[in-house]
């Protein structure tokens, strides 16, 4: 797909992408070649359809719903710009990111915080901002086999609310998620290495 | 082994060190003995400790060792501050102290033959045998860099600096040259795995920076062993004959020990693995084949003066997997606690022989300067040689090692008894100061074992280093850790890198493909489709929180009755404690308030909720779909035959497809992706047949619900009609239903409604007397299989006795599968769409309901029969309302 180096200097925006998300010059490089590989009709955007042509999403439980999240609300094609801000969520966190920590910039989109945010949008379907009961079981039968009956899949999600659920209102907020959660190390689990 | 051991050629030695002190020992008890075997005549009794001494006292030094263990624990004080190594050496002082005093003679040490034969191969062969492997392999490129960069590094600068010191006059007069500050540099720089695993198993890091230490230890072996003989025979040849091609011929050799004492190990795993296969009828001898096959890699790899510790490492690692699904359970109960009663036994036996051995002024010639600066060097110069290497390491890694970590890392270079012992193998001849160089060994070790090993503990606390967490992670960290892998693996998809599970995918692939097949029984491939076992498991677990749940009530009278009912029956004797904590525990789980019996089903809840908490986990570990990383091979679909992985990825593949099927067909996106769904759907439907024709396979849950969705919209419109009767008799007992729960269920979120539970059949009868009395005509009553708010019950009951008469007839026409005509293909139907898919109700069916359908036994498709049946006897108690609550407004439709 033509070369890399021409298109170097293709990338529009490139500098401002790059602060937004802090990727190296070298990554976004490769994204936006990658971009335009995925982009079949070289339209200059993304349509679902594009990601949906990647053969191992559809083996992924939750390939569609990570799919859905590079087109946030409901629009129908995304762009580099947008295409790279989901990435970035997975950009490992590296010291200076801890460091040059400026109050008044927005929190890096690699933070623990965005993390964490990520994944919780991709379960919480209606964007209330809190995992129903119901949202955690649809997840759960996403993840699990079909070797599990539906009663202990209810069972379990009913366990898995129960016990971060800490207001008791039989719904995961963000809050109870990330608390949940925070013994994980999920800036780790939520890297990829060759993101940085 | 050790045993064995005084009859092979460790024997000379020691006889040696046992005879002296017990002969002296024994030596008053001797002389009659000999006297009476003079005197001629047939004797009755004979005392002849000459012939059983030499076992007798290594029996003896074993038991020793073991009660002092025994003694160091019985303060549990002690030993949380106190690491036992350091025990046992102090212990063997004092023992090497008595002995001494009444001998004068140093008769026991640690001779190199028998630490190296029989002492260090069941170590290291528990640690490769016990190796986490992913954990290995995925930190195996640092462990490489620590353990030969690393080593090479300290051997290299301690040996120079002490040299350079040396020159400068500092350490007197020595008979020493440059290469036998190197050759005492080599043997001094290893990280010793014996002393590393004693101290670090107590001090709980985390995983990884223990393996990275661990992992350092056994693999610095093979650069040990070349750096020490190289520089032995260049010390043998003299400096000044040493040429190039001498230092090339080191070089290479160090790939040959390394590489060959890893293929060794290799090979004798392949071996062994190969020799558990066919063992089924000697299952006796089976945990014998481990030891005897992984120790003869050792000594085969000694032969070949290959690195037998990398050998006999790599044995453990390679044959792990195959030797476990190989031999029977018991022999691998066995295995394990016989390698962790003969590493611990050896480890014990090793410290304590360290200590004994210091004492013996003949060893001893001290030089403050040279002990000293070992001392500081060594320390001084891991540390150095550590934060180069990580800094290099942490531009690759993702794990970053962070200063703390590093702090931990450098002290962590324990040095132990294979210094010790290599630095006894030296030739006095030659090294001309083995002396010096032996007794600063031994103070290099008992500092390092003693001093950092007591204060490593504070200072991890201190630095606060993660530790290891050996609690169950909770079940959001579990559900949410894997949901994490997958959407890494997603990512990693859509922005295109392979990852760098890239090899471990290949390998699991051969693995699978040549290496299973040829080295596991055939009953442990299929096995590993763990449908099976974790069927068991979960009843076994089932049963044992059943028997467990009726002990705790005293009596065990339920469960040899008849009828599992007679549960109910059981005396229970309230506490007032527990009902207040039992009505706000049902509260917030919105349990159905259905249950009159809220006590009893409380008590029992509650106490087994950790078993049921350990179902639920396991439930999730063995179920939840495994991120791709961990089965690449998946790729390879042109396989027919249906691996546990592929079964996976056709199942999610479907489900992927078929939800988006639903968007294309909402964004109308022509016949041709019709024509792919119809086949797809084929699949599918051949899947499901397959999969219901497993006893215990339980029909994919996913996939009817939608089709069943549209196919029971326009049933139920006409059932009314045809039906009212059900209708209206079945009403009262829903509006009953509903009265009751309506607390809970109004508490409940949206969402609950989405249950898919068809519970009226069982817990009305059950639960409550008076629903049950209004669904008496309409249902003949379920028994409730158990009592117990329930597990998740993994053998499903026999469908029969929860079907009424209507299903029953129609149970023999129960293909799990619609009808042609009256299941509507995703494109026919009346759409509904990816909205209505959220909708819960489309799950939800009541017993009246499915009842009406099953009626309608031929034309009507009930793709969810069975699976709505088998569920009735095991079901959860928290989902009970819901569907009762939305029945009532789904019936007038």
């Amino acid at each position: 797909m033509g070369s890399r180096s021409s298109h170097a200097a293709v990338i529009p925006d490139a500098d401002s992408i790059r602060r937004e998300t802090g990727f190296s010059q070298a990554s976004l490089l490769r994204l936006h070649h990658r971009f335009r590989a995925l982009d079949r009709n070289k339209k200059g955007y993304l349509s679902r359809m594009d990601l949906q042509q990647i053969g191992a999403l559809a083996v992924n439980p939750l390939g569609d719903r990570i799919i859905e999240s590079f087109f946030p609300d409901g629009s129908q094609q995304v762009d580099f710009p947008g295409f790279v801000r989901v990435l970035a969520h997975f950009r490992p966190v590296e010291d200076e990111d801890t460091e040059t920590q400026d109050p008044k910039k927005p929190e890096p989109l690699n933070s623990r915080r965005n993390k964490l945010h990520y994944a919780f949008q991709l379960y919480d379907l209606d964007g209330d901002g809190k995992i129903s009961r119901h949202e955690m079981l649809q997840v759960l039968r996403l993840m699990v086999g079909v070797q599990v009956t539906e009663e202990q899949l209810e069972n379990i999600a009913d366990r898995t609310v129960q016990e971060a659920d800490e207001d008791g209102d039989g719904a995961v907020s963000f809050v109870e998620f990330t608390k949940s959660l925070e013994k994980m190390d999920v800036e780790q689990k939520m890297s990829i290495r060759i993101l940085k | 082994m050790w045993g064995l051991g005084s009859r092979g050629p460790g024997r000379g030695l020691l006889l040696a060190l046992a005879l002296g002190g017990l002969a002296r020992a024994g030596g008053v008890e001797m002389k009659p003995g000999d006297a009476h075997g003079e005197s001629g005549g047939f004797q009755v009794v004979t005392f002849k400790w000459a012939h059983v001494q030499d076992p007798y006292v290594i029996a003896l030094w074993i038991l020793v060792a073991s009660v002092a263990k025994i003694g160091f624990h019985l303060s549990h004080k002690v030993t949380s501050v106190v690491p036992e190594s350091a025990l046992l050496i102090v212990l063997g002082l004092v023992l090497g102290g008595i002995v001494w005093a009444a001998d004068h003679i140093a008769s026991f040490t640690l001779t190199p033959t028998v630490f190296f034969f029989y002492l260090l191969p069941p170590i290291v062969l528990d640690a490769g045998y016990f190796m986490p492997n992913r954990l290995f392999f995925g930190n195996l490129g640092t462990i490489l860099l620590y353990a030969v960069v690393g080593t090479v590094w300290n051997a290299a600068t301690t040996g120079l600096s002490l040299y350079g010191v040396f020159l400068s006059g500092l350490m007197g007069d020595l008979k020493i040259g440059l290469l036998d500050f190197l050759l005492f540099g080599s043997l001094i720089a290893a990280v010793d795995p014996v002393a590393v695993l004693a101290v670090f198993e107590e001090v709980h890091v985390n995983e990884v920076l223990f393996i990275i230490v661990f992992g350092e230890s056994l693999l610095n072996d093979a650069v040990t062993v070349v750096l020490y003989n190289v520089f032995e025979s260049f010390v043998a040849l003299g400096g000044d004959n040493v040429t190039g091609v001498d230092c090339v011929k080191g070089i290479v050799s160090f790939f040959v020990v390394s590489l060959g004492g890893t293929l060794v190990g290799v090979v004798f795993a392949f071996l062994l693995s190969l020799v558990t296969r066919f063992t089924k009828h000697v299952r006796i001898i089976e945990p014998g084949f481990v030891f005897v096959i992984s120790y003869l890699s050792y000594l085969t790899s000694e032969m070949l003066s290959l690195s037998a510790i990398l050998a006999i490492t790599f044995c453990g690692i390679c044959c792990q997997k195959y030797v476990k699904a190989n031999i029977s359970e018991q022999s691998a109960t066995t295995v394990r606690y016989t390698m962790k009663m003969l590493a611990s036994g050896a480890e014990t036996i090793i410290f304590m022989f360290l200590g004994i051995s210091a004492v013996n002024p003949f060893i001893w010639t001290w030089n403050t300067a040279f002990v000293l600066l070992t001392l500081v060097f060594i320390s001084v110069y891991r540390a150095i040689g550590v934060v180069l290497q990580t800094w290099l390491l942490n531009r690759y890694r993702m794990v970053q090692l962070e200063p703390i970590d590093q702090v931990v890392l450098s002290y962590g270079g324990l040095r132990g008894a294979v210094a010790f012992a290599l630095v006894v193998l030296l030739d006095g001849e030659k090294v001309k100061e083995k002396n010096l160089f032996v007794s600063t060994t031994i103070i290099v070790v008992f500092f390092t074992v003693i001093f950092q090993g007591l204060t490593i503990k504070p200072l991890v606390q201190w630095l606060k280093v993660k530790r290891s967490e050996h609690r169950e992670p909770r079940l959001n960290e579990k559900l949410h850790g894997r949901a994490f892998d997958h959407i890494l693996s997603a990512i990693e998809d859509i922005s295109g890198q392979i990852g760098h599970n890239y090899l471990r995918d290949k390998w699991s692939h051969f693995d699978r493909k040549f290496l299973s097949r040829v080295l596991m029984r055939r009953s442990a491939q299929k096995s590993r489709d763990r449908i099976l076992n974790v069927f068991h498991e979960l009843n076994l677990k089932d049963a044992i929180s059943y028997v467990a749940e009726g002990e705790r009530r005293g009596s065990l009278a339920f469960i040899r009755s008849p009828s599992t009912d007679n549960m109910v029956n059981v005396d229970f004797t309230p506490r007032s404690s527990t009902v207040e904590a039992s009505v706000s525990y049902l509260l917030r789980e919105n349990v159905s308030a259905v249950c009159l019996d809220m006590q009893s089903l409380e008590q029992r809840r509650r106490s087994i909720r950790d078993a049921e908490d350990m179902v639920t986990h396991h439930t999730l570990q063995q179920y939840l779909y495994k991120p791709r990383q961990e089965y690449k091979h998946l790729y390879s679909r042109h396989e027919l035959t249906p691996t546990e992985d592929e079964k996976q990825d056709r199942e999610i593949f479907h489900r992927t497809m078929r939800k988006r099927l639903e968007s294309f067909k909402s964004t109308k996106l022509g016949l041709n992706q019709n024509k792919k769904a119809a086949k797809m759907y084929k699949r599918e439907r051949a899947q499901k047949r397959r999969n219901s024709s497993i006893p215990n396979g339980k029909l994919p849950m996913e996939n009817p619900v939608q089709n069943f969705t549209i196919k029971e919209k326009d049933l139920e419109l006409s059932d009314t009609e045809e039906h009212p009767n059900y209708d209206e008799e079945m009403s009262g007992g829903i509006e009953f239903l509903a009265s009751v729960t309506k607390d809970t269920a109004s508490d409940s979120p949206a969402g609950d409604t989405g249950s898919d539970t068809p519970l009226t059949g069982r817990s009305s009868p059950r639960h409550g007397p008076p629903a049950a009395a209004a669904a008496a005509p309409e249902k003949p009553l379920i028994p409730a299989r158990l009592q117990r708010p329930r597990a998740p019950s993994p053998v499903p009951p026999a469908p029969a006795p929860t079907q009424n008469p209507e299903s029953a007839a129609a149970a023999p026409a129960e293909p799990p599968e619609r009808e042609p005509g009256a299941g509507p293909t995703p494109g026919a139907g009346p759409g509904p769409g990816p909205e209505r898919r959220g909708l819960p109700s489309a799950h939800a069916r009541s017993a009246a309901a499915r009842r009406v359908h099953s009626r309608r036994s031929f034309q009507r498709p009930r793709a969810r029969r069975r699976p709505a049946l088998l569920k009735l006897a095991s079901l959860p108690p928290s989902c009970h309302a819901p569907p009762h609550a939305l029945e009532q407004e789904e019936t007038p439709l």
